[in-house]
């Protein structure tokens, strides 16, 4: 049951298209559903992947923040070059808190800013020197780095600068890899156009670096993909897939290294979990290496259950029973977490609005805690993203994609959740106007949230936030007097 | 002190504009005015002639050196030449590489930062490559730079389709700002009809043949030289033309926002004067061998 009914949806979509121009008016709507769990494909009811109008307040970010801040710059003993001028590199920083073992500034590297710094000079005379220059230095400074990719800003676009030539130049100096990567911030619409420059550099310089070489392999060799270990989700899950009896070979981008990457093409399936931003690459070892590849979700014991089962089905009985044996050690584990916070999250509404796979995969897990996501939506998806969307919400739901930041806070006004989820550029807004809010790109600082350790803990964030006190002292105590006396007259 | 005049050169590559430019601005400085010369081309040869230099070391290639453009002092890059003329070259990297339309914009900038058009200056001169190629070519021509443009030009069909394209450049900034065409001045090709041509074409875009330069050797003869011919052979007839056109321009009021034409006006025009000849339309497009055929039948 959705907070509001169809036509109460279609009604409110209306009134907050009506503050647009004609043109943007026409535009924002195709980006704007009401959920109809029958449909087969969302290709008719709405519209994805295109540019942002002007004058609205969009939450994306740019090819870059795909490639560097996503895809590449988790990998931990490869060095990303932010090549450009400095603000890139520097304001992306460590920002995602891709956690990883290893020893910052000697043998992983994610917490560091490389940069080219680029001066007038450079984009005059071009780059390509101090390029090479800075490899030269990287090596000698950080040797135990195991590659280095380069990360374009928009300038090296826009000056024509040939870092395919100096990327090839320096790998054969250094004997490593040296990827160059065309991912300048103006090109495509979003960070997902990032995405997957990053997957075809990955293809084009990295996979098929160990094609013929001896691997001892087992018929139990997985990869995870598409897992960043923010706060450290990929450990979380890592764990229920070797306790099931698989061997994780490699685990990228989150906590991952070179050497994984390479291997990635002996395994024998794929585990895919942010499917927006490593599609590509699983479709690339479908195609060449003939590996299956599978999405699966590891937020909350539903869809955890699910997922194990879905993945054991690719195996022999030894592992279709290790499935069985992780979810029965698992259960009783998941059912006090959901005793101890469900009553007291029991029937609370959730709107979200997150990045690539999120705004779907922990449906089931604000479900298991008997919470209702009312409303959710992409910044970056695809259309492909929303026909597995209108699967988990429920009828008659809202999803939006590419809100503007007034149409989120329209449609916060009317659905009126208990709790949002979303971004930082969006939490302080909701705060301010009284509402719970949790990060679910950061995880305000907490997690993990994959896998049995990490619903524990989103279960906890989620009650910690929903029913702190502070909710209840919004309201200066003069102004509630006042009102309760309004109540009391009428 | 009259107010200053900044003046920016345009044309065709290979027209003849630095050339043209050093050997008008050689004949200022001999009538008494102060003059500044700013080459906008990374191939740096604007100011060759007045400071009888290979090439100036340009304001990029210092700044490189020194770090940046910051760094740098205006005496470090401006030098002095034939009359007191002040040089400075903006300079940019070889072909291939970066970006020379913004080494234009910072050079220029650099300038303006360090008051280089402060002091006494009559004139500034800004030799400009010869395609308007992207923003940084049209740095001179923005708000608060040069305000008079001449295009430098001659009778040959590519020179006025690029005088023509020019035109058209100017018009974008002249309705933001105060940039206006002065006038064509023909360096003389010795086509057929040449002056009348461009005499022609200067009033369809609204604007005056300023001067016409007749060719002669002595131009070339200095050249090797390094010099301008007004430096070179002050008492050929040569150097006279210079100072006609150096005198016209100082007398110049004529500043217009240009009428650019249509390429089949301009293609008209050309065949008026017997420089192209009209065009068969029902041989577009076909090969000799269908030619051949329909010749046949």
């Amino acid at each position: 049951m959705a907070a509001l009914t169809r036509e109460e949806t279609a009604a409110l979509i209306q009134e907050v298209l009506e503050v647009y121009p004609e043109k943007a008016k026409k535009d924002r709507a195709k980006h704007l559903m009401i959920n109809d769990k029958e449909l087969e494909s969302s290709k008719k009811c709405i519209t994805s992947n295109r540019k942002s109008l002007p004058g609205v307040m969009t939450m994306r970010g740019c090819a870059y923040a795909g490639s560097k801040g996503v895809v590449w710059g988790p990998i931990k003993d490869i060095i990303s070059i932010s090549h450009g001028p400095i603000g890139c590199g520097q304001y992306a920083r460590a920002g995602r808190r891709n956690y990883y073992v290893g020893t910052t500034g000697v043998d992983a590297f994610c917490e560091m800013n490389f940069t080219s710094d680029f001066q007038e000079k450079d984009i005059v005379f071009g780059g390509d020197k101090k390029l090479a220059k800075l490899i030269d230095e990287i090596e000698m400074l950080f040797p135990l780095n195991k590659g280095i990719s380069v990360q374009s800003e928009c300038p090296i676009g826009l000056i024509g600068d040939d870092i395919e030539a100096v990327s090839k130049k320096a790998a054969a100096q250094i004997n490593k890899p040296v990827v160059p990567v065309r991912c300048e911030g103006f090109r495509g619409v979003s960070q997902s156009l990032g995405h997957h420059i990053a997957n075809d550099s990955v293809r084009d310089w990295i996979i098929s670096n160990r094609d013929g070489q001896a691997f001892e392999s087992t018929p139990y060799d997985v990869a995870i993909l598409g897992d960043y270990n923010i706060g450290g989700d990929a450990w979380a899950s890592r764990i229920l897939l070797e306790e099931m009896g698989l061997r994780v070979v490699a685990q990228w981008s989150g906590d991952g290294t070179l050497a994984e990457m390479e291997n990635t093409p002996k395994v024998k399936l794929n585990l895919l979990h942010c499917y927006r931003s490593m599609n590509y690459i699983s479709r690339h070892m479908e195609e060449k290496y003939g590996i299956p590849w599978l999405e699966y979700n590891f937020f909350g014991p539903t869809k955890i259950k699910e997922s194990l089962r879905k993945i054991a089905s690719f195996f022999d009985d030894s592992i279709k029973e290790g499935a069985e044996r992780v979810i029965e050690k698992y259960t009783p584990m998941m059912d006090a977490v959901i005793a101890k916070y469900r009553p007291r999250l029991e029937g609370k509404k959730v709107m979200l609005y997150v990045g690539g796979l999120r705004p779907r995969h922990v449906v089931g897990a604000y479900e298991d805690l008997g919470m209702e996501v009312v409303g959710t939506g992409y910044e970056f998806a695809h259309n492909d993203d929303y026909d597995r969307t209108i699967k988990e919400m429920g009828d008659a739901t809202l999803i939006y994609d590419d809100v503007t930041g007034y149409e989120f806070e329209e449609f916060v006004k009317a659905c009126k959740p208990d709790l949002i989820g979303s971004g930082i550029k969006e939490k302080y807004v909701f705060h301010k106007m009284g509402i719970p809010f949790r990060q679910l790109h950061s995880w305000d600082y907490s997690g993990p949230y994959h896998g049995c350790d990490g619903f524990a803990i989103f279960a906890k964030d989620m009650d910690l936030t929903l029913n702190n006190p502070c909710w209840n002292l919004m309201k200066a105590p003069w102004q509630k007097a006042a009102s309760e006396a309004e109540k009391k007259a009428a | 002190m009259a107010k200053l005049r900044q003046c920016a050169i345009y044309g065709k590559g290979g027209i003849g504009k630095s050339t043209t430019t050093q050997n008008l601005v050689a004949a200022l400085a001999e009538s008494g005015k102060k003059v500044m010369i700013v080459g906008c081309d990374p191939k740096a040869d604007s100011t060759r002639l007045i400071l009888h230099s290979k090439a100036q070391t340009t304001v990029m290639h210092l700044a490189a050196e020194a770090g940046s453009v910051e760094d740098l002092e205006l005496e470090d890059v401006m030098s002095i030449g034939f009359g007191g003329v002040k040089c400075v070259e903006s300079g940019g990297p070889e072909p291939g590489v970066g970006c020379a339309g913004r080494g234009v914009i910072t050079a220029i900038n650099f300038l303006e930062e360090e008051g280089a058009y402060d002091e006494d200056l009559d004139f500034v001169f800004y030799d400009v490559l010869g395609d308007v190629v992207c923003g940084g070519f049209a740095m001179p021509i923005r708000e608060n730079k040069a305000q008079e443009i001449y295009i430098v030009c001659s009778g040959e069909m590519m020179a006025m389709y690029a005088a023509n394209n020019i035109a058209k450049g100017i018009v974008k900034y002249a309705n933001s700002g105060s940039v206006r065409l002065a006038g064509l001045i023909c360096n003389s090709r010795n086509t057929d009809r040449e002056d009348e041509l461009i005499m022609a074409l200067a009033a369809r875009l609204g604007t005056q043949m300023i001067h016409f330069v007749p060719r002669n050797n002595v131009v070339q003869h200095a050249e090797i030289r390094r010099m301008t011919c007004v430096e070179f052979d002050p008492t050929h007839k040569q150097a006279d033309e210079y100072r006609a056109l150096a005198n016209k321009i100082v007398n110049n009021t004529n500043f217009v926002i240009p009428t650019p034409i249509e390429m089949e006006e301009l293609e008209e025009l050309l065949m008026e004067f017997g420089i192209m000849e009209a065009e068969d339309e029902s041989i577009v497009g076909k090969t000799a061998a269908e030619l051949a055929a329909e010749k046949a039948a």
